[in-house]
């Protein structure tokens, strides 16, 4: 648009009402409450002892101790990585507390302190047993710990192994310490080092041979202690013939500092298994002058170990504000498929930098990559990918689509797409597209009587439609008020 | 009382005045022809009344149904029965045709505190109106206007004309890019939509589809204002004489105003 047009826009825009945008922009972060919980936590600062400390209150065998101190001292001779498209204020990691838990300790759900569930019931997370999500059981973290693993027993039934991290340690430590690191090593990255020092619990899921996982599996994260870091660790083990859909949501409260989010996420998929992981990330994005909100800096990556299995990432990334993540998947066995569906949407201050990695090892592999970025406010939206084919990929395929939305004229969209290709075999393909909700389209919806909200959020509905197809249906449905309510306030 | 009156209408793009002083009555009922040379504030006049940013009233009123249209918002004038048919309508990729149709005349619906209609009521009726325009329901089940033909854009308009039951339709330049088949069953469409209690405004710049939509009044508008009206026989000496002819009885038009195109 010209500087002209633009112009008389203002001059003849239809004078909304500032108090109805300002309401809409106050209300849109739901999830920002507090919850006044007595909680133990760990005092700030990061050294080896804080590192036993940490697991040591969590009982944790030799093994894990070690593990963790080896991961530290690789930390400690790492950089923090400055090759994405972020602004970054510098981070004191000596200023996070690295533990809080709430106070009384737990043995089943009936002994959760009733202000957990009510946290939960508020993000529409029912935990107890009376008001179960149907079909969905649910693991859900507060803080650093897991507060409540809901179907434990339907879930034993068929096989399956879903609990808390710092529980399988404790439990089924063969098959942990058998995968935990094996696709995601502790030094890979600097905040997957950090992570694998200080990791304090996340969601533990195994699926035995030929099993079909009876329902949907989700875990809800929660941040609520003020100046702590939440660091969970989640793990995924899919063996031969199995299937598993399993869900992840998070949210924080509304505070001024930022805070410190770094999560690692292994899966491993064994011959012909498949694994489907979606993801709604909700995390406190900071005010509209980006005062407060979440960093979150998430190493997730899938194995596709055996031939014929498949990893299907499916993402919706509304909050935070910084998000740097690229779930990847490594095409290990021959036929293997990787899927990636994003949506990350920016508003106000808020920067994202995510993408994915497709690395093709085996032959026959497939990979498609569906990115949507939408930039409101003053938004970074970067997508960054890479599509790796291997000497020995033959006839390797992989699609990729990026398509940017942009919303106002101060936000910014990026792609950065790197390919490298051993195999001539191999056919990659990328399509990208940036495009603007035009003044014709949101007047086209107007005259046919629709007002400018629900115009907005339709035309971002339909820009999304093919990543949100990929979600299972209640988390479409949420994934889809999300964005409504992310974007009030973005025009007008 | 009349549908729609408009009076001393003057209105700005880009600060510059393209309306000053136009007038216009029109009843229930009927249809309105409005032609003129390019850039004589045809499509500028289809804007005002529906309300699009970036068309400054300055002067003048427009009451619609004794209601002052110009303080409406575009959803609201849309609620209270304005209807526009786009010249070039706009494709909405992912938007699912049956779906924005059913928003839209929902939102109509709620604001004039009817029920909103559920999916099968909704699909009834579009089953019917499909059947009146001649349209394969294979339209519905496409996104909002994308990969569509020019000829399916313009059907698709007076398809959610019929669906949303406007009181006044406004067709800006529907025939234009269409050939004559095409013509023919938009014009088919219209017809079928002609009522005692709708009335249409057709802003053409071709006679040709006056051929197939007969209106009751046909005006010239030039230099912002009406400076002829007449019946239909008007249409078909503007095609045979061209615009140069109205600066004999409008000294005051500039002969670049009338410069446009033969009709």
């Amino acid at each position: 648009m010209n500087e002209s047009e633009n112009m008389t826009r203002e001059v003849a825009a239809p004078v909304r009402d500032n108090a109805e945008v300002e309401a809409a922009l106050n209300r849109r972060y739901e999830a920002g409450f507090v919850t006044d919980i007595e909680s133990t936590s760990l005092p700030p600062g990061l050294s080896e002892d804080v590192v036993r400390q940490l697991s040591a209150i969590k009982q944790e065998p030799e093994w894990m101790t070690e593990w963790r101190l080896a991961a530290y001292r690789h930390w400690l001779t790492m950089q923090e990585p400055d090759w994405a498209k972020l602004e970054i204020a510098p981070i004191d990691y000596q200023s996070v507390s690295y533990y809080s838990a709430p106070k009384a300790g737990l043995k089943s759900l009936d002994e959760v302190d009733p202000k957990l569930l009510e946290t939960y019931e508020k993000l529409g997370v029912p935990l107890h047993e009376r008001a179960k999500l149907a079909g969905v059981a649910v693991d859900a973290v507060f803080d650093s710990v897991s507060v409540g693993t809901t179907f434990r027993k339907e879930l034993a039934e068929a096989g399956v192994i879903f609990c808390s991290m710092s529980e399988a340690i404790r439990e089924h430590g063969d098959l942990v310490r058998q995968y935990l690191g094996s696709v995601v090593p502790t030094g890979d990255n600097y905040f997957a080092a950090l992570n694998s020092a200080v990791f304090s619990d996340g969601s533990f899921v195994f699926i035995p041979k030929g099993v079909r996982c009876p329902m949907e599996l989700s875990t809800y994260f929660r941040i609520n202690a003020m100046n702590t870091g939440q660091f969970e660790r989640t793990l995924i083990v899919v063996e031969d013939d199995a299937y598993v859909s399993y869900l992840e949501g998070c949210t924080a409260p509304m505070r001024d500092e930022n805070q410190l989010h770094a999560a690692v996420v292994e899966l491993v998929a064994l011959e012909r298994a498949q694994i489907k992981y979606s993801t709604v990330q909700n995390w406190y994005p900071g005010d509209e002058n980006g005062v407060g909100g979440i960093y979150n800096f998430v190493t997730k990556r899938g194995d596709c170990r055996g031939a014929d299995s498949k990893i299907s990432w499916t993402q919706v990334e509304t909050g935070s504000a910084i998000t740097w993540k690229y779930p990847s998947c490594v095409l290990r066995g021959d036929r293997s498929v990787g899927e990636f569906y994003s949506v990350a949407l920016t508003h106000h201050r808020q920067q994202a930098d995510t993408g994915t990695k497709m690395i093709h090892i085996g032959k026959g592999t497939k990979s498609k990559i569906v990115a949507k970025g939408i930039s409101a406010g003053r938004g970074q939206n970067s997508y960054r990918g890479l599509v790796k084919i291997e000497k020995g990929a033959d006839g390797a395929r992989n699609y990729t689509q990026c398509d940017s939305l942009l919303i106002g004229k101060k936000c910014g969209a990026h792609t950065f797409p790197y390919m490298e290709v051993k195999n001539p075999t191999a056919i990659v393909e990328h399509e990208a597209t940036t495009s603007k909700i035009s003044d014709d389209q949101l007047f086209y919806c107007l005259s046919r009587g629709i007002g400018e909200e629900d115009a907005v959020s339709m035309i971002v509905d339909g820009f999304c439609k093919q990543v949100f197809r990929e979600l299972p249906m209640e988390f479409a449905v949420e994934a889809k008020k999300l964005l409504e309510v992310s974007l009030e306030g973005a025009v007008g | 009382m009349h549908m729609l009156k408009i009076h001393n209408l003057h209105a700005r793009v880009e600060g510059k005045e393209i309306l000053k002083g136009l007038s216009l009555e029109v009843n229930p009922g009927e249809v309105h022809a409005i032609m003129g040379p390019n850039g004589a504030g045809k499509s500028t006049l289809a804007n005002v009344l529906s309300g699009r940013e970036g068309y400054e009233v300055t002067e003048g009123s427009v009451l619609f149904n004794g209601r002052d249209l110009l303080a409406l918002e575009p959803e609201e004038r849309a609620a209270e029965g304005v209807f526009l048919a786009f010249q070039y309508p706009v494709e909405i990729p992912g938007v699912n045709n049956t779906y924005f149709l059913r928003a839209a005349l929902n939102a109509q619906r709620k604001y004039r505190g009817e029920e909103e209609l559920d999916s099968m009521r909704f699909l009834k009726l579009v089953r019917e109106k499909l059947k009146i325009m001649q349209i394969s329901d294979e339209l519905l089940h496409r996104a909002v206007n994308e990969g569509f033909s020019g000829g399916e854009k313009k059907r698709n308009e007076i398809f959610q004309m019929a669906v949303l039951e406007p009181k006044l339709a406004i067709l800006d330049e529907t025939d234009s890019g269409l050939d004559i088949d095409a013509l023919k069953q938009v014009a088919e469409g219209v017809n079928a939509l002609r009522s005692p209690d709708r009335s249409f405004v057709v802003v053409t710049h071709y006679q040709r589809l006056l051929d197939y939509i007969e209106p009751d009044f046909v005006h010239v508008l030039a230099g912002g204002r009406i400076v002829e009206s007449g019946d239909k026989s008007l249409a078909l000496k503007l095609e045979e004489q061209g615009y140069a002819w109205l600066a004999d009885t409008h000294p005051e038009l500039a002969k670049a105003e009338l410069a446009g195109d033969r009709a």
